[in-house]
């Protein structure tokens, strides 16, 4: 039992270390280089107020709005104080019968021919703020009636919020839902 | 996959390999106590560390002291990890005011974190305080990891040493491995995550409007904050509205650099690497995958070099890339086939449902294959919501005993027994005396790698039976039919194979989950760890056979190929039946419907 000492003190300054300095440090260092990340992206409006964050979407199902991804977040869509997926298993009938009803809620506001799929399967956060460019693209038509705006003058706009791939090769083309109906709403 | 997902897999794996040899000769030497970068900053650390704890840096170790040193180490985290979990409310550094955790979710989140499982039946953003996360999850994360390393650096001691019964001082490679490797290593790439959005603060949870507010259906809670249910027992409503939502913060790239590269795995958030605070690029997500991959990767070369033949590790390494290839291609097919009861539906596209729009599929497949082909067990999509073939893929990976780079040292110390397996078994078919490295296997060692390799096949198997017959077990399903045996068996393989990734719909916060599945993690965390101390007890004692005419060569392509085989034929042998029954049949009813 002559290692019960090393044990303890071990245990003792391996906390201090791992658990005190080292997330200090990191701080620290992240405060100086990027405080914005650090702090969590967020978006503010010209009082400074934060109205938003980059990374976290925001549920939206009002017409004018673009829509995001289905979301399976405790309590409400996008809540995120209860992320997590669906978990729904690929054979599940309630599951299945979810989805089309998404699709027909789509259908219902002009929408024809197939669905992408990113529109009506939830993401694995539940706070993905992203879309594919055509789950963007199918909406345009509603979301332009509801703001009497035209085709065109939205599509515009979509392609602005578009981001591509990361480093050119990284990941899928998207399009932050949260930025793009913020930056609709800015236009009036 | 699209020239952009070719180039993006293609660049992963380059960058990889490339890193492997330096890496892994920059651990040799750590463990071997010479010179390195990092030695004028930190020698100084590492013997004043010394001087505090009482350690004699150059007193050897038995495999018995070391397995002691281990064990009592390992319990003291443990129960101080349980007694802050059961004390959370009182402790400091909690903005949020989170209550304690039960004592069932205590045990089974301080033995999950001890044991480098992480598996969590808890959502961190709604239920673990700032101080639980730093101050006992982070410094499990790199206890826990160290712990595994030390195992497969005494092990390759055992093979390398000749009539002694030394496999050196476990304080000693317990603080190299923490400070010369997952401390600074830690340290850099927490600050990349943070460039790419991760958050890193000590802020009280955020409120922020929403732009468009949401109506939902709230239940009633009575004074005690129990729900209240009508005359039909289903619960009453009301229906609220929110104008805000609660953003959680936190010290979370510390934590997350850690996770990935000490393969811990477990989540700040309940999301875990898919949450856009953990994991919010695709470039985040390949450094992630890459961080999972890094050192268990590289040990294979350390092995090598630490052995006198880096031609063997490279071959060890040549078989676990294999499987994950393979693994990856397998899952990313069946993914991108798509569901096609959704496509009936009139949708187009790949399995999105439990992924993230930013990863795209490439990077999806490669963090499912990756975190669980090591004992990481981060997710960055829902493995439960995958098509079944794609969801066999992380299962079956876990169920091969997580050798595919496998987690960090137990996947280095699993796969050697495995290489024991298969030397003795091709030593019996071609009538040669079994010997690797120059060691004579016999029959202890061949008890012990048998221990190390069956242990977590038999928990899983026996707690799966059990919660077959257990009805509150079988109420914990969230899917019917065959997916529901896919949860439960997922659960006791992921646990006792210490991953901690989960097909998550399992209610997995009952009496009966928390119990059996801290029994699974302990007994699957420590018996192999004693199995393989004790072989490399033996090993070490043993003189060298000089390689003849009759020596098996084990650092060729015939080997690499039997060794593949032997892995593939001992987890068909212990699971085909039970997955027919999971996602095989699964995949045949979504396919026939």
């Amino acid at each position: 039992m002559k290692d019960l000492k090393p044990a303890i003190l071990m245990f003792v300054v391996f906390t201090v270390i791992c658990g005190g300095i080292y997330p200090a440090l990191v701080t620290g260092v992240a405060y100086a280089l990027f405080p914005t990340q650090a702090k969590g992206s967020f978006i503010t409006d010209r009082s400074g107020r934060a109205v938003g964050s980059a990374l976290i979407g925001q549920p939206f199902s009002d017409p004018k709005y673009f829509w995001p991804r289905p979301s399976a977040t405790t309590a409400f869509a996008y809540n995120p104080m209860g992320s997590g997926g669906s978990n729904a298993g690929p054979t599940n009938p309630d599951y299945l019968k979810t989805v089309g009803d998404r699709v027909q809620l789509l259908r219902d506001t002009g929408v024809t021919g197939p669905v992408p799929a990113d529109l009506v399967q939830a993401s694995a956060s539940g706070l993905d703020p992203h879309i594919s460019p055509e789950a963007a693209l199918i909406q345009v038509p509603r979301v332009a009636k509801a703001r009497g705006m035209s085709e065109e003058a939205v599509r515009t706009i979509v392609a602005q919020v578009t981001e591509g791939r990361q480093l050119g090769f990284l990941g899928e083309p998207r399009v932050n839902t949260l930025e793009l109906n913020l930056k609709l709403d800015a236009l009036r | 996959m699209n020239a952009y997902e070719w180039a993006e897999t293609i660049v992963f794996f380059t960058v990889l390999l490339a890193l492997v040899k330096p890496f892994g000769s920059y651990m040799a030497r750590v463990y071997q106590g010479e010179r390195t970068v990092l030695s004028p900053l930190l020698v100084p650390c590492e013997s004043l560390l010394y001087r505090l704890c009482g350690v004699n840096r150059d007193e050897e170790m038995g495999w018995k002291r070391y397995a002691v040193g281990l064990i009592l180490f390992n319990l003291l985290t443990g129960v101080v990890l349980f007694a802050m979990l059961l004390l959370q409310g009182v402790l400091p550094l909690n903005p949020q005011k989170m209550p304690a955790f039960s004592w069932s979710l205590s045990l089974n989140t301080a033995i999950s974190f001890m044991t480098n499982t992480n598996w969590q039946n808890y959502a961190g953003e709604s239920a673990a305080s700032y101080f639980t996360q730093m101050c006992g999850f982070a410094v499990h994360n790199f206890t826990s990891a160290a712990t595994g390393m030390v195992v497969a650096i005494a092990l390759i001691r055992g093979f390398v040493r000749r009539r002694t019964s030394h496999l050196g001082n476990f304080w000693v490679d317990l603080t190299r491995s923490t400070l010369y490797i997952l401390l600074p290593l830690s340290l850099v790439f927490a600050v990349f995550l943070v460039s790419q959005g991760v958050i890193q603060n000590f802020s009280a949870y955020k409120t922020v409007p929403l732009v468009q507010s949401v109506t939902y259906d709230k239940p009633k809670l009575d004074d005690s904050g129990n729900a209240i249910k009508d005359a039909k027992g289903n619960p009453v409503t009301e229906s609220v509205t929110a104008n805000e939502v609660t953003i959680p913060m936190g010290p979370v790239a510390s934590q997350e650099a850690i996770k990935e590269l000490g393969t811990n795995g477990g989540g700040f958030f309940n999301a875990n690497s898919s949450h856009p605070y953990e994991n919010p690029t695709p470039l985040s997500n390949m450094v992630e995958i890459f961080l999972i991959l890094l050192i268990s990767g590289s040990l294979t070369y350390t092995f090598g070099l630490m052995a006198g033949n880096p031609r063997q590790g490279w071959a060890l390494l040549a078989v676990m890339l294999a499987i994950l290839v393979f693994t990856m291609a397998v899952l990313y097919r069946a993914e991108a086939t798509g569901n096609p009861l959704v496509a009936k539906l009139g949708v187009h596209g790949i399995n999105m449902e439990g992924k993230e729009t930013r990863f795209g599929l490439a990077g999806s497949a490669l963090f499912a294959v990756a975190t669980t082909g090591t004992s990481c067990g981060a997710v960055n999509t829902m493995h439960d919501s995958l098509t079944p073939l794609g969801g066999l893929m992380p299962l079956s990976l876990i169920l091969l005993s997580e050798v595919v780079f496998g987690g960090v040292g137990t996947g280095l110390y699993t796969m050697l027994a495995f290489v024991v397996i298969a030397v003795f078994i091709a030593g019996l078919m071609i009538g040669r005396t079994p010997e690797f490295l120059g060691k004579k296997i016999e029959v202890r060692e061949m008890w012990m790698s048998i221990l190390a390799v069956l242990t977590a096949g038999i928990l899983i198997l026996v707690f799966s039976g059990i919660a077959m017959v257990v009805p509150s077990a079988v109420s914990s399903m969230a899917n019917p039919g065959a997916h529901g045996l896919s949860e439960v068996l997922y659960a006791f393989a992921s646990m006792s194979n210490n991953n901690g990734s989960a097909f998550a719909g399992l209610s997995g916060n009952t009496l009966f989950y928390n119990v059996t599945g801290a029994i699974c993690m302990f007994l699957g965390r420590f018996a192999p760890i004693l199995a393989s101390l004790a072989m490399a007890g033996s090993l070490a004692e043993k003189k060298y056979v000089p390689p003849s005419l009759g020596t098996l060569p084990t650092d060729k392509v015939p080997f690499a190929l039997w060794l593949t085989l032997v892995i593939l034929i001992v987890g068909a042998l212990t699971f085909f039946p039970a997955l027919s029954m999971g996602p095989i049949v699964e995949q045949l009813q979504m396919v026939g419907q």
